[in-house]
């Protein structure tokens, strides 16, 4: 009998870690975003322009340098910040100059943001600045999108590709 | 910290009263949560190899074979897959569980830190082994722990691109991805037996596999769960949709609500920071170095007792640098020495009965020698009066020895029970110190230093050396329960041996030895 209740109690414990098991392995569910909100993703990776133009170094110049290392341009590696903007239906909802990545500051610069938008047709507009210019932009890419809600709409930068690229 | 480690092991204690009562000491998983760890990892592993056979790297393959394995295949590949689930969570909250149960006993300072180190990458190694798993099946949650996780990544400064944009869009997704992830599905569970491995290299005999009860009982209930409960995927992931909602697997997938709703960075300090606290813990503070054992050469025959019964590999054998005729000697690595004392308590020359020289074992514990422990015996008995004197011998960890307020009872602690070689009971009894010999290890049946109970009871049984003597009334000799765990419990057992002692009655009933003064 005292066999009985042993094994019934180590049933007992075992159906209730598999209780445990089985219910926290998918639940409580976990809500990350608006289920009733749209998303949209700015995401690039672009090298702007180099700081400045190509040099001929001088004769001095070279003269200084080792033989094995002499080469007739000098060539800053220092790249310009990409500016972008992001305009979601007149409103500016991301404007910033972002440095290039690289301890020599001659890596491209990084972008990943997110906004959530009601569903719905929104006006997108979305603009990038990669030289020296001081005003105005490179590039630039207006779209009337409709958007249910958990779609996500990626706005990405392809310059091979001619610019933005809007993706949903 | 200390308050801690008592309020943990309160808990503890309580638990595992509740399941000594079913399973008894020997299959009580609170006793084996390392090797219930170890089978749970058995169990992925096969599954794990079952399931890879149909399993397609693709971006909609994954899902398709996923699904075909769930559905079409449920009553083999789908039950593989489920025990793969439920046993990888098994897995997870038995490492827990050991880490929080090892830390409320103290178990992880002084010598045995490296095994509480090396656990730390453990860790780290079984959430990523999950992740990555959880990320093959490419269904919705996989795209939000791909998508959380690489945004996740993408904060710290060491990759030149952004690894989140891969999920950016469907069309910018490489298979070649899915291969990566296999790969790293497989390399990571090996390098975690790797480091399984090293955890272990400070222990001796470890326990990697549970008994034969528990481990069917526990198999029994992943595969009733698998059958009950079949673990699904949620839809096809489509990077063109927000996973809003998702079934997270909380053993696994914890950190990420952390992520989302603390941001990336303070994220990974509480991870960085969380695993830096846990690695330390054993100098928090560090443990107060208790003595070791000291081998005595010129009584130390080489047996290899103390390297056989020492629990943490600190004995090694070596070829003899005396010059006396034995091929070897033990040595003691003071490193990996936790003063358990087991060692002495299996030197065969570790007897109380010497008369013509001073009781130096081969092997004995710095500052609390075997001839301390004679001492000590015969001052606490010298003031015992009635006809059911009591010696209760009894470990320092356990329940503990002192204020046992019962007439004709003493009382002395021992740094292990296993520390207490066989041939003092025999010494209390046939010098009549005591009527009877009550040993108290550990409480709940699990040694400190983990072979001491066993030890004792193999030595007690005639089974280990070095054995009880046959002349010793067993009846004489009394033993704490298991399942005892309170004061309360064990003054009733003290006093219950105590009172069904046998009176003894002019002669004693086993051959005296000669009564010659100890040196």
């Amino acid at each position: 009998m005292i066999r009985v209740f042993r094994y019934t109690g180590q049933a007992l414990v075992y159906v209730l870690f598999a209780a445990f098991l089985g219910y926290f392995s998918s639940a409580p569910s976990y809500t990350h975003f608006p289920p009733d909100q749209a998303l949209i993703k700015l995401s690039l990776a672009h090298g702007a322009k180099r700081e400045g133009g190509c040099r001929r170094f001088t004769q001095a110049e070279l003269q200084k340098m080792a033989p094995n290392m002499r080469r007739p341009m000098d060539c800053p590696r220092q790249r310009l910040p990409v500016v972008v903007e992001l305009i979601i239906d007149g409103e500016t909802r991301y404007s910033a100059s972002v440095p290039p990545t690289g301890l020599s500051g001659d890596g491209r610069s990084r972008i990943y943001q997110r906004f959530s938008v009601r569903p719905g047709k929104h006006a997108i507009v979305a603009r990038l600045r990669d030289s020296d210019r001081s005003e105005g932009f490179d590039y630039e890419k207006t779209a009337e999108i409709e958007l249910t809600a958990r779609q996500s709409l990626a706005i990405d930068f392809r310059q091979e590709m001619g610019g933005f690229l809007f993706r949903w | 910290m200390q308050v801690l480690q008592r309020a943990l092991q309160a808990v503890f204690n309580v638990l595992e009263g509740w399941l000594d009562r079913p399973f008894g000491p020997d299959w009580n998983p609170l006793y084996h949560l390392g090797a219930l760890g170890f089978f749970y990892f058995w169990v992925v592993a096969v599954s794990g190899i079952y399931i890879y056979i149909f399993f397609d790297t693709g971006i909609s393959e994954a899902y398709d074979s996923v699904e075909y394995m769930t559905h079409d295949q449920w009553y083999l590949a789908g039950v593989m897959r489920s025990l793969h689930r439920y046993a990888s969570d098994g897995m997870v909250a038995m490492m827990m569980l050991h880490m929080v149960r090892e830390f409320s006993l103290d178990r992880h300072r002084g010598s045995r830190w490296f095994t509480w180190f090396t656990g730390v990458p453990i860790l780290w190694l079984v959430v990523i082994c999950g992740i990555t798993g959880y990320w093959l099946v490419w269904d919705t949650l996989a795209q939000y722990i791909a998508i959380a996780t690489t945004e996740w990544l993408d904060w710290l400064p060491i990759f030149g691109e952004s690894v989140a944009r891969n999920f950016l869009a469907a069309d910018l997704l490489d298979d070649r991805f899915f291969s990566l992830m296999v790969f790293l599905h497989i390399a990571v569970p090996l390098i975690l037996l790797l480091v399984l491995w090293i955890h272990l290299q400070r222990v001796t005999k470890p326990e990697v596999f549970p008994a034969r009860g528990l481990a069917l009982g526990s198999f029994a209930m992943l595969l009733g769960l698998s059958l009950f409960w079949p673990a699904l995927s949620q839809g096809p992931a489509d990077l063109s949709q927000v996973p809003a909602v998702v079934g997270l697997d909380w053993f696994y997938l914890i950190a990420y609500p952390v992520v989302e709703i603390w941001g990336a960075g303070p994220a990974w300090a509480l991870t960085f920071g969380g695993s830096l606290l846990i690695a330390m813990l054993p100098w928090l503070p560090p443990l107060r170095r208790r003595s070791v054992a000291q081998v005595d050469l010129a009584n130390c025959n080489g047996c290899t007792r103390c390297q056989e019964d020492c629990p943490f590999a600190a004995i090694t054998m070596t070829p003899r640098s005396d010059g006396r005729p034995f091929e070897r000697e033990a040595v003691v690595d003071p490193e990996l020495c936790t003063g358990c004392g087991i060692c002495a308590g299996a030197c065969p020359t570790s007897t109380p009965f010497r008369r013509a020289s001073a009781l130096v074992p081969g092997i004995d514990l710095a500052d609390r020698p075997l001839k301390d422990l004679r001492q000590q015996i015969q001052e606490a008995t010298a003031g015992l009066t009635g006809d059911r004197k009591v010696l209760v011998l009894g470990c320092e960890h356990g329940i503990g020895t002192g204020q046992m307020a019962i007439d004709g009872v003493a009382q002395v602690p021992l740094p292990c029970i296993g520390a207490l070689p066989p041939s003092f009971i025999d010494y209390v009894l046939s010098r009549d110190l005591a009527d009877g010999v009550f040993l108290a290890g550990c409480k709940g049946g699990e040694c400190y230093s983990r072979f001491g109970l066993r030890w004792t009871a193999q030595r007690l049984a005639g089974e280990r050396d070095p054995h009880l003597r046959a002349r010793v009334p067993r009846e004489r000799i009394g033993q704490l329960e298991p399942g005892a765990r309170s004061k309360a419990k064990m003054t009733a057992a003290v006093s219950a041996f105590q009172a069904g002692l046998p009176q003894r009655s002019g002669e004693i009933e086993h051959p005296r030895i000669r009564q010659e003064e100890t040196v």
